[in-house]
């Protein structure tokens, strides 16, 4: 399979102050990464950073061919990557369907095949974004990145503050996404097991650096691994 | 992964939901045409308020939808006066080509400042947008030569609209001729602010840079509205100078960018009736004051801004319509108790 992503000696955090450093993963067309670590380890700061937001100190990002290190947040998203922000941002002034309307490109991911995914979203189309739910925020927010018809998805934290239910719906959709659709991501998550049934491949950051890579089933059966890293087997930080 | 694209489907629904006026609003323009034969003797003022709701809309356009700020908008303003004003004089009267022609020399200056404009803080964007309302005004007064500087611009003359009707003393032909260009562009600027584009606009508001890593490029739309935006005032400059036949130096004066920004605030930004509205009120609150304190009427017009500002104009809206049905309960009551004279 070909190499979507390529991070290389990556150096990066908000203004002066570094936060990452000497980050180094590839990941492959239509595989998933997890990417996983205890509370303030630099997962959010390394989804950031892939998507040009941070202050980059050192190293390269590339997607696909293209050498993305110094494009901004605009070009990033035209070069193919989608974002699911932590905390999702969604447009309160638009509606549920204007918010994807909004930034829709061409492509097979649609408003009609979002509405298909998350039927709730269908129902509450003409609400407006600060009338919705935290998961149905949740919900647009990846419809919304998914609508950009990306190359790579990165999801940041996606099931944080949900409700159990909404949680495993969501979770299925991004099972769909991987595994049926073989949509390349990243997701963030800091309950390993709630994602490592999925993914492909895992990498755990510590203080701002990777310490432990691993493909996601063997890590979610290497309990001492997950122990050491993440504490209680995984299960939360 | 093989549905089709439908990115433009999902704009269409956007557009259609958005883009049809709804019954009280074809009323309402009903309204206005009825006025001709209603209002005979109000045309001018009623032409006056066409065309400063045509450029409220164009201040709308960028303020309520895409968050830029300004204080120098009667720059575009004057610019398309002048434009059609030179045009009709140097013998080119037509007013329809007159207002191409104004639209355009105001996009122009409207496309080359949006670099200067788009960049900063709103301070900055304040401060630029005056900066430059300021330079146009003295350069309009140095080059007397073809402005007629503080004298004005004399000898516009122009020609029937559409080669049929003459613009006559009571103002029927400008009004119908200003209400019916309002029309078009407040239909033409409905439909943009429903479109995605219009959409994206909405959410750069927001949040810029966000927006930008959530895939929508600002810089341009931004570039794009404000270009269009100081085309339409423009174009309400261009009516001012063909209804009234002269230009002088106030349409580039700083207290129209004022006004215009006053009558926004009145009428409510972001939501296209703003302009229309605010106009109507302002204007007309203008004329009745100033016949009542004609040196102090600014003082009233003054009070209504704070209080909108104080208050909130949302609150206000949603206000007012309770205290009149409770002065009409009221009313009812005291005309419905015993005693009462009513039969």
């Amino acid at each position: 399979m070909a190499e979507l992503l390529a991070v290389e000696g990556l150096a990066a955090g908000y203004g002066d102050a570094r936060v990452l450093s000497d980050i180094g993963f590839t990941l492959e067309d239509g595989r998933s990464l997890a990417l996983l670590g205890r509370n303030g380890t630099g997962k959010t700061t390394l989804i950031d950073t892939l998507v040009g937001l941070t202050t980059r100190h050192a190293g390269t990002v590339r997607l696909g061919d293209a050498d993305v290190t110094r494009l901004g947040p605009e070009a990033r998203v035209a070069a193919g990557v989608g974002w699911v922000p932590q905390e999702r941002n969604i447009f309160k002034s638009l509606t549920v369907e204007e918010n994807m309307t909004a930034v829709a490109r061409p492509g097979p991911w649609t408003v009609p095949r979002i509405y298909e995914m998350f039927p709730r979203l269908r129902e509450r189309r003409s609400n407006l974004g600060n009338q919705l739910s935290g998961g149905e925020q949740q919900m647009l927010a990846v419809g919304r990145a998914l609508v950009l018809n990306p190359r790579l998805l990165l999801l940041d934290e996606p099931t944080e503050g949900l409700a159990p239910i909404i949680v495993d719906e969501l979770l299925a959709a991004l099972r769909r996404l991987a595994r049926e659709e073989g949509l390349s991501m990243i997701v963030v998550e800091q309950k390993a097991q709630k994602i490592l049934g999925f993914t492909d491949d895992a990498i755990i950051l510590d203080r701002g650096t990777i310490v432990h890579r691993a493909p996601s089933a063997a890590l979610l059966a290497d309990r001492a691994a997950l122990e050491m890293h993440l504490g209680a087997s995984g299960k939360g930080a | 992964m093989t549905a089709p694209a439908s990115a433009p489907l999902s704009a269409r629904s956007a557009l259609s939901r958005g883009a049809v006026p709804p019954l009280l609003e074809w009323a309402a323009w009903a309204a206005a045409v009825a006025c001709v034969f209603v209002l005979p003797s109000k045309l001018l003022l009623l032409n006056e308020i066409a065309i400063l709701a045509l450029f409220a809309l164009s201040l709308d356009l960028i303020l309520g939808y895409a968050g830029i700020v300004s204080l120098g908008h009667g720059a575009f303003f004057g610019v398309g006066a002048y434009a059609a004003g030179l045009l009709a004089k140097h013998g080119f009267g037509d007013p329809v080509t007159g207002l191409f022609a104004a639209a355009g020399a105001a996009a122009l200056v409207g496309f080359v400042t949006s670099f200067l404009v788009l960049r900063g803080s709103d301070l900055t964007k304040l401060m630029v947008t005056l900066g430059v309302a300021m330079m146009l005004f003295e350069a309009a007064n140095r080059l007397d030569w073809i402005t007629g500087g503080a004298d004005g611009l004399q000898g516009v003359v122009m020609k029937p609209v559409l080669g049929l009707w003459d613009f006559d003393l009571f103002g029927r032909t400008a009004y119908l001729y200003s209400l019916g260009t309002l029309f078009i562009l407040f239909m033409l600027a409905r439909r943009i602010v429903h479109s995605p584009f219009g959409l994206s606009l909405r959410a750069v508001k927001g949040n810029a840079l966000r927006a930008g890593a959530l895939g929508i490029v600002p810089g341009r739309r931004l570039v794009a509205i404000y270009t269009l935006s100081a085309a339409y005032a423009g174009v309400a400059g261009g009516l001012t100078a063909q209804t009234t036949q002269f230009v002088s130096l106030d349409v580039l004066d700083f207290t129209r960018s004022a006004d215009v920004l006053l009558v926004l605030v009145i009428g409510g930004a972001g939501n296209l009736y703003g302009g229309l509205v605010g106009a109507g009120i302002f204007r007309l609150m203008q004329t009745w004051l100033s016949g009542i304190t004609p040196q102090y009427w600014q003082f009233w017009i003054g009070l209504l801004l704070v209080v909108i500002v104080l208050v909130g104009h949302e609150r206000l809206t949603r206000g007012l319509p309770r205290l009149a049905a409770a002065a009409l309960r009221r009313l009812r009551g005291k005309a419905d108790a015993p005693g009462s004279t009513r039969p």
